[in-house]
């Protein structure tokens, strides 16, 4: 891996009262690369994408995109977010708002198209989602699925430097899960630089060039995903594994 | 082939027993609510006071008679409800969003919001109308020679008891949109910040829409409650209002019937509202 990488994590620890979450994570992304974040619920896999997205503050250490110190409590986070883009495991669309509106409305307010541009952009992201004819439709009349993928266009139409996707197919019934793992492949294939909390070991193997598993705040094991998913040298790595095939999920 | 024969079709004995619990039930309702609605009119009726009664409150001659003027001054009502509830609904809008900001620099307005809407909502509307309505003209009044600082304030009672309405009523609404507010999943503002938008963007075109939209049927029950007190307008001299002209005429002659004028058209924009309100929060429950 060579040059800047487009995310980098260093150092970074947060608690929550008395409660630490993230006890000191150093992570890089590089350009075009998809990094999975595993690990079971609570371990702070949410927590770190929220903190990137500057939805959380941090309290010591420091995350760059693009070589720039995004945690400097001086900067303005509107523009950092503008750079990113996330998607939710509850897909928090609008409810007032159609589904191109909510497409719409970051590019519109937040970057500052024309509403003919911003629709035209709009309708061709949520198109390459499988959502042509969909737009003039209420987020309601979806399924998850669809939901979701309305989510990730909303996130992805304004071309972000990464996507953060958390945990975005664990409201989904099972079946619905395919269309979104898709989508996400989709952004894959283009080179979209990701960071990815996830459920899905499969997928994960799949998807991603480098998996970390998140036990107790912290990484302790970060590799390619053949390494970290099929032969763990971390003892709580191996155990989380094993639970999780016994369960049937990996 | 014969065992299905021999089935009972229960498709029919239910359809059947349904049907003769849906006729015994609307019989049912219908002897229970003619024996209490006839019970208690028969009551009224044989009363020793019900013909003085008919003839003060009930008399169809004084009815036409006082409706045609009754109604005309209605039309004050309606503009000055109309006048108040916008102004309620902007001020009880930007009280509640002072009060649930969170900036540091907005703390001495943040304690004034929380000061009047605890204020206002503990003085009984009828009361205010009266403070304002008295207190502020000798606000204004001027010295003796001649000259007030405060003679630009408004003297005329109808501004008066507009204002009134609009601080009592805009206390009580700042609290149904605060509920509004907070109402909105916070994953919605999280959501529009992801997107780039700042905070202010983000209140303006995710929260608050969503907010309003959630609060709307107590809004319009306040909206029902306000159209009645517009009536107390009258309390301070404000001229040509529908009780202040029905109560004028009962006093006139004798005779209660305008207020009856004045309570039936107050009932005709207070019910159809209310059934709106019903309408739409079943509509939301669906």
């Amino acid at each position: 891996m060579s040059g800047t990488p487009v995310i980098a994590i260093e150092g970074v620890t947060k608690a929550f009262g008395d409660r630490g979450v993230l006890r000191g994570i150093d992570l890089e992304i590089a350009e075009h690369e998809a990094v999975a974040v595993i690990g079971a619920s609570g371990s702070g896999k949410s927590t770190l994408l929220r903190c990137v997205d500057l939805l959380i503050e941090i309290d010591d250490g420091d995350i760059l995109l693009d070589g720039e110190v995004i945690t400097d409590p001086a900067a303005d986070p509107v523009a950092v977010r503008r750079r990113l883009g996330f998607v939710f495991q509850a897909y928090n669309l609008f409810p007032h708002l159609n589904v191109i509106d909510n497409v719409t409305l970051g590019i519109t307010r937040a970057h500052g198209l024309g509403r003919e541009d911003a629709r035209e952009a709009a309708r061709a992201t949520l198109a390459r989602f499988g959502l042509e004819g969909r737009e003039e439709e209420s987020p309601s009349n979806l399924s998850g699925g669809q939901q979701q993928r309305v989510a990730i266009a909303r996130a992805f139409a304004t071309r972000p430097r990464a996507m953060l996707l958390d945990e975005v197919t664990s409201a989904l019934d099972p079946e619905l899960v395919g269309e979104v793992l898709r989508a996400v492949r989709d952004l894959k294939q283009e080179g979209v630089t990701m960071l990815i909390a996830t459920h899905e070991m499969g997928f994960a193997r799949e998807v991603a060039d480098k998996v970390g598993f998140l036990h107790e705040g912290r990484l302790v094991e970060v590799g390619p995903p053949e390494q970290v998913l099929e032969d763990p040298r971390d003892p709580e790595t191996q155990r989380f594994l094993r639970r999780l095939l016994e369960a049937g999920r990996a | 082939m014969e065992a299905e024969a021999a089935r009972p079709d229960r498709r029919a004995e239910r359809a059947a027993a349904r049907r003769r619990r849906d006729r015994r039930g609307f019989a049912i309702a219908a002897a229970s609510t003619v024996l209490v609605i006839g019970g208690l009119t028969a009551l009224i009726l044989t009363s020793s006071g019900w013909p003085a009664v008919r003839e003060t409150f009930f008399n169809a001659t004084v009815f036409k008679e006082s409706f045609p003027d009754v109604a005309k001054a209605f039309w004050l009502d309606i503009r000055v409800f109309l006048i108040v509830e916008v102004a309620v609904l902007a001020l009880g809008l930007l009280v509640a969003l002072i009060r649930t900001s969170r900036a540091a620099a907005m703390f001495p307005l943040r304690l004034l919001a929380i000061l009047y809407a605890d204020i206002f909502r503990g003085i009984p509307t009828i009361l205010l109308v009266y403070l304002i309505g008295f207190g502020i003209p000798a606000l204004a009044n001027s010295d003796a020679e001649g000259s007030s600082t405060l003679s630009w304030l408004p003297t005329e009672p109808v501004v008066l008891g507009a204002i009134a309405l609009t601080l009592s009523y805009g206390a009580y609404v700042s609290e149904v949109y605060r509920a509004g507010l907070r109402s909105v999943h916070p994953g919605q503002r999280d959501a529009a910040l992801a997107i780039g938008l700042t905070e202010r963007q983000a209140m303006r075109h995710v929260v608050i829409p969503q907010a309003v939209r959630n609060v709307g049927p107590p809004l319009l029950n306040d909206f029902i409650s306000l159209q009645k007190d517009v009536a107390l307008i009258a309390i301070i001299g404000v001229t040509g209002e529908a009780f202040q002209v029905a109560q004028i005429m009962a006093s006139t002659d004798f005779n209660y019937t305008p207020l009856l004028c004045a309570a039936v058209l107050y009932m005709a924009v207070t019910i159809p509202l209310a059934r709106m309100l019903d309408r739409w929060d079943r509509g939301r429950v669906r």
